[in-house]
């Protein structure tokens, strides 16, 4: 059998979305957000809203987030994506706008920006990189870090007395009025990235269609900064992060 | 045509409102005009004045350290402001409240019994528009329809039912001095 | 057609000719001595008319972060606030100067540090001319000195915003913010389509139709060689600016023996002081900066080789001074006259202070 044999289109099991790029991905091996990439890619292709799109990159490891996925795109402040969504948004109500935000982004920093986004019920959606560590500075606390939990600026592990407590802010967000969708996801199993993408295509469909603001978790690994293998990462985050950061919706205002 | 004018009394007066329908007279009489408030919390309770400027020619400083005519409607006014008139200005004073009278010779000074005018009006919101009444008899400015344009043009449409007794104020403002 | 004659306040007089200019955004957050912006365009309702978006937003660094976002998207945005709030602004019109992007930030300025006075001030001249924020840029910035000028300069900074693809400043204070005097209202015109937009910023992130690549507003460059290029870009837009949009106003200079530069409502009363100095045969000349950056060296650097002294009145402890010895050159003396503190001198003042620096001119 030659390559060109295995290359026929009835032998296709996977291919990579057309507005998925070819540029080196800088994420390091292991890390969730270029799947999470993949996924943004694949359903706005699939949903054919591509010159409806607007995408707001964060700062954090996936500050070039507008490097790999081929549609417009607003690198925003440290924080500050949510409002930066509202006023695209605002000023160009037919569009299909989303935030892309690490914990450090949307639960320290820009934790105003969220709340009051959210709460105005601005229509667009949220996909919330949840790691519990502030990747690309070199792995310091996070405001999701769990307790216990090392980084470079807990080094001898997260103390409540000292750092106060892992934030859970997708429950503090689904208590808002403004929100419709709230939802925690991972992408760390076939089957976990399967759920994960019906529930971003339900954030983007509720911005499309007005009905107010979604957010979706996704919990995340980061091997680097945990200092771990991709392997473990995975197994640790199921026996720890889950427990802290429980899989499933929070809220859903949309029936199906 | 230059007057320079400061209107200086208690927050709640209605102060800044009065001098807003002087300016906006003005405006329809095709004069320049400046309205300079005080502002900020003072106004609710303090002392607040304005000062407005009419000129048939381009007003420079909205903001001056003497007047042609002072109109003062609380003690604390007539102690900051009485020093300030023009030698040859005028001074119009509320007497209600007022217990150190001016003394000022080189000016004219008119007492104007305002408050009492509108205890006997029973309206204690058109105050500011029977001390305009008085100033205006003192002071021919603008002509009363023009006031009545300016009134229309600073109350919102749905307080115009109320111009009737503001005019009726203004004209017993007019009567408060000969 | 008959002009459209209203009697108004600054504030106010920003917020109609924002309306009337077409502008398709404001977001704010209320702080005195300028919240009759936000109030007028509330009550004015103009989402209903033209379409323009106005949101109360919950912070003043989110406010200068949605007009960052609108002015990405091509359209016509703008904010105010201020000075505390512009502080917290500066971070945001950094980004917006680096993505040049077009923008209008208004700042109604009041004494400061800190929480200061909510009375008028010029002190955030400093911030407003040499930067504010980090980085190497500068705003366009316009002093008006009339509620006219309030109303005129929104359409001449959103103009210049848009032509040189740079954030422009309005820098107002609390006088000519909270004054009311006569202003003609600019004619109303038509918001710009999303046909018009995509034509005249084709850069603009707009939703990414099959037949061009991305539209990406990013203000990081990480490599150094590339955003050294970027820095000298911005600067050649910059020489080009001060080339061209310099803008003063000279009064009784011809014969004049002396000068005074004052910038904003304090020109205007300064004006009053020199027409009484004009009568007691001393004569001073006005020169009023109307752009301060650009800053007018040329006019000043001229007038400074046929006169015997300068006095710069701002209130402020002696900000614009720095650019009037700029441009004198150590020629004739330039001294400062300011209040502080939210303090407005009268023009009495003016006079007794020039008098007192330059004894011999009387």
């Amino acid at each position: 059998m030659t390559t060109e044999d295995i290359i026929r289109p009835e032998n296709l099991v996977y291919r990579k979305p057309r507005l998925l790029n070819d540029n080196h991905m800088h994420y390091c091996p292991g890390c969730s957000h270029g799947v999470v990439h993949r996924l943004i890619a694949e359903i706005i292709e699939e949903m054919g809203i591509e010159d409806k799109t607007i995408g707001i990159a964060p700062v954090g490891c996936a500050v070039f987030a507008y490097n790999y996925v081929d549609i417009d795109w607003i690198e925003a402040a440290h924080g500050r994506a949510p409002a930066i969504a509202t006023a695209v948004k605002r000023l160009n109500p037919s569009r299909m706008v989303f935030t892309y935000q690490g914990d450090g982004d949307l639960a320290a920093i820009g934790t105003c920006e969220t709340i009051h986004a959210a709460n105005r019920a601005e229509n667009i959606a949220i996909i919330f990189i949840n790691n519990g560590i502030y990747g690309m500075t070199g792995g310091q606390m996070a405001p999701t870090t769990l307790e216990g939990m090392k980084t470079s600026t807990t080094p001898y592990g997260r103390r409540v007395d000292l750092n106060g407590y892992p934030l859970k802010i997708s429950d503090l967000v689904a208590q808002l009025d403004g929100t419709c969708y709230v939802t925690r996801q991972s992408v760390h199993t076939p089957a976990a990235v399967r759920k994960a993408k019906a529930a971003i295509k339900q954030a983007f469909t509720n911005s499309m269609e007005g009905r107010g603001t979604s957010l979706v978790e996704i919990v995340s690994t980061c091997n680097s900064g945990w200092k771990m293998s991709p392997a473990q990462a995975n197994k640790w985050m199921e026996e720890n992060m889950f427990a802290k950061y429980p899989m499933g919706d929070i809220k859903n205002t949309v029936k199906k | 045509m230059k007057e320079e004018i400061i209107i200086a009394g208690f927050g709640g007066q209605g102060v800044l409102s009065m001098g807003k329908i002087l300016a906006y007279a003005a405006l329809m009489d095709n004069l320049e005009v400046t309205w300079m408030p005080s502002y900020g919390p003072e106004q609710r309770g303090g002392t607040a004045n304005v000062t407005v400027i009419l000129s048939d020619s381009p007003i420079s400083s909205p903001i001056l350290d003497s007047y042609d005519t002072a109109v003062i409607l609380n003690q604390q006014s007539l102690d900051k402001f009485e020093a300030c008139i023009k030698p040859g200005g005028t001074l119009i004073y509320d007497s209600y409240g007022i217990h150190r009278a001016p003394t000022r010779t080189d000016i004219t000074v008119h007492r104007i019994d305002a408050m009492e005018a509108t205890f006997e009006m029973e309206s204690a919101k058109t105050y500011n528009m029977v001390v305009l009444g008085a100033l205006l008899k003192i002071k021919p400015l603008v002509p009363m329809e023009s006031v009545i344009k300016g009134l229309k043009k600073t109350l919102p449409e749905r307080h115009h039912h109320l111009i009737p007794m503001n005019e009726a104020a203004i004209i017993r403002g007019m009567q408060l001095t000969e | 057609m008959e002009e459209d004659v209203r009697l108004m306040k600054g504030n106010e007089a920003i917020a109609h000719a924002a309306i009337r200019y077409g502008a398709d955004g404001y977001f704010g957050y209320p702080i005195t001595p300028q919240s009759e912006i936000l109030e007028t365009l509330e009550a004015e309702m103009p989402w209903e008319t033209t379409g323009m978006v106005v949101l109360q937003a919950e912070s003043e660094i989110a406010a200068i972060n949605m007009v960052y976002a609108g002015a990405a998207c091509g359209k016509a945005v703008f904010t105010s606030s201020s000075s505390p709030g512009v502080s917290l602004k500066q971070e945001g019109i950094s980004y917006i100067a680096a993505g040049e992007l077009p923008a209008l930030i208004v700042n109604v300025m009041r004494g400061g540090p800190g929480l200061g006075t909510i009375h008028p001030s010029q002190a955030d001249y400093f911030q407003a001319t040499k930067g504010g924020g980090h980085g190497d840029y500068h705003l366009i910035v316009l002093a008006p000195a009339t509620v006219q000028e309030m109303a005129d300069f929104v359409t001449l900074g959103f103009d210049l915003a848009f032509k040189y693809r740079t954030p422009a400043m309005i820098l107002a204070d609390g006088m000519v913010g909270q004054m009311m005097e006569k202003v003609v209202l600019p004619p109303a015109r038509p918001r710009r389509t999303d046909e018009e937009i995509a034509r005249q910023c084709p850069w603009a992130v707009t939703g990414k139709p099959a037949t061009r690549k991305p539209n990406i507003m990013t203000t990081l460059e990480l490599d150094s060689y590339q955003m050294e290029r970027n820095n000298e870009r911005y600067q050649r837009t910059y020489r080009l600016i001060e080339e061209n949009e310099v803008r003063y106003q000279e009064y009784y200079t011809d014969d004049a023996d002396y000068l005074i530069v004052a910038f904003g409502s304090i020109a205007r009363i300064c004006l009053k002081s020199i027409e009484e100095a004009r009568k007691q045969g001393i004569r001073i000349g006005l020169i009023r900066p109307i752009t301060l950056w650009p800053y007018p060296y040329k006019t000043i650097t001229g007038l400074s080789k046929r006169i015997k002294g300068i006095l710069v009145v701002e209130i402020n402890a002696g900000q614009m001074i720095e650019d009037v010895r700029l441009a004198v050159e150590g020629r004739v003396p330039v001294y400062h006259f300011g209040r502080l503190g939210g303090i407005v001198p009268n023009p009495n003042e003016v006079l007794d202070a020039f008098k007192h620096n330059f004894p011999e001119a009387q």
